[in-house]
């Protein structure tokens, strides 16, 4: 049951985009339609339920103070959590380099409608903000952490599909020139936040 | 020699990304971080300080090493020169400022991952010599951080009508006064809308509602 709330927690009530703006720089830059939108949602969530299971073991076996407790009596009191921003990132950049070979050898199909914005992804900073919310909320089983890195995919492809959907659809309305692109883009995902903020009273 | 320092091109360096070629407003670059710590001018100031000594830092340094650095692997080369600045200016902060520290907590990490710094170093550092590198990441810098600091500005002082945690709307302005049992304040009340998040972006579109209609050529037709 746990497991399901933390889910829902990351979709909704503390969705990457509305409620901490992670993963703006993509959020505005592909969604001018809905098919490369759900492209680069879909290798979000991938990526994301890569990347925080493997920065979780890091974590918990590496870089946490007396996480080297296996190696022996003597490693008890090292703390290398200075590393861990670095670690982080080269994890994330690594394993989008793997998971990109891994799709284009074993689906070619899948990789050339994902192909591009895979790259784009290790700079997202929903990735990284993934890896470091979960450093932050110290879940207690790796599973509870891949629970959350699912949610706030899940949360983040909503978001984008959403506001592609929109914007293929404002471009028929009459919008004041100075606002067209990216101001009304700001202005309508600042009311999709204000909407999602109903989901903040919720006590799960 | 130290005339050409501060040559015509080298000035539209930093101008540009102010204005015409802001960061924030026109290139779409490094909004992940930029909001959600616009909550109090104290933390986007330093937000923006750590901004600029990142990203010079890091324009120089991949500056410098432009000519040895294999294609290939670029940007790995460049996130690792970038976190290991981050990780320097984390530490800093946790020693000297512990409680902007915390009011930041993630997002100072997140700097690793801000596209201006990325996007500067791919498109500028990557193929100009050292000073001109020094000169765009200035530039481009300031140009992040006065958005952070406009925007700060107007969040804290309509949302809690403080700057830099100094009241500056005077506390009289919030005198209540009771009506038939009941207490009222008549003349000002904190716009507590300013505090919430997506007031952020709405502050953003109108700063670019702003900046575009002062600058025709900036209009986007689609």
């Amino acid at each position: 049951m746990d497991l399901v709330n933390i889910f829902i927690k990351g979709v909704f009530i503390d969705n990457m985009i509305f409620a901490y703006f992670l993963g703006m720089c993509s959020y505005l830059a592909v969604s001018k339609t809905v098919t490369t939108a759900n492209g680069l949602g879909l290798a979000v969530i991938f990526v994301l339920g890569i990347t925080v299971p493997v920065n979780y073991i890091l974590e918990t076996k590496i870089l946490k103070a007396g996480a080297l407790e296996w190696l022996g009596a003597n490693f008890v009191d090292v703390d290398l959590n200075v590393l861990s921003l670095i670690m982080f990132i080269a994890v994330v950049s690594a394993m989008v380099q793997l998971v990109e070979m891994i799709i284009e050898k074993f689906s070619p199909a899948l990789y050339s409608s994902l192909g591009i914005f895979l790259p784009l992804i290790a700079v997202n900073c929903a990735i990284l903000g993934g890896a470091l919310f979960m450093q932050e909320r110290q879940y207690s089983t790796i599973i509870e952490a891949t629970s959350f890195a699912l949610g706030s995919g899940v949360g983040w492809y909503l978001a984008i599909v959403a506001i592609a959907a929109i914007r293929e659809k404002i471009r028929y309305s009459n919008v004041p020139p100075p606002l067209r692109g990216l101001g009304i883009t700001f202005i309508i995902t600042g009311l999709m936040g204000i909407a999602f903020m109903c989901f903040m009273g919720i006590k799960i | 020699m130290k005339k050409s320092f501060f040559s015509k091109q080298h000035q539209i360096l930093i101008t540009d990304p102010m204005g015409d070629q802001n960061p924030i407003t026109i290139q779409v670059l490094g909004i992940c971080s930029a909001l959600a710590i616009t909550t109090q001018l104290a933390n986007a100031l330093v937000m923006t300080l750590a901004v600029i000594f990142v990203m010079i830092s890091a324009s120089m340094i991949i500056s410098i090493l432009r000519n040895s650095i294999p294609n290939r692997i670029r940007i790995i080369v460049q996130l690792l020169v970038v976190a290991s600045l981050v990780a320097l200016v984390d530490q800093i902060l946790k020693a000297f400022l512990p409680d902007a520290s915390d009011k930041l907590s993630v997002f100072i990490g997140l700097i690793i991952t801000n596209c201006i710094i990325m996007g500067r170093l791919e498109a500028f550092a990557m193929g100009n010599k050292l000073w001109e590198s020094f000169l765009d990441a200035f530039g481009n810098a300031i140009g992040y951080g006065w958005i952070l600091v406009a925007v700060a500005f107007v969040r804290e002082l309509f949302g809690s009508g403080k700057l830099m945690g100094y009241q500056i709307i005077p506390l009289s302005w919030y005198d209540t006064m009771t009506v038939d049992g009941v207490e009222k304040s008549f003349v000002y009340f904190n716009n507590n809308l300013m505090i919430l998040p997506p007031m952020a972006l709405i502050v953003v579109g109108l700063i670019i509602w702003v900046q575009r209609s002062k600058n025709e050529e900036l209009i986007e037709n689609d």
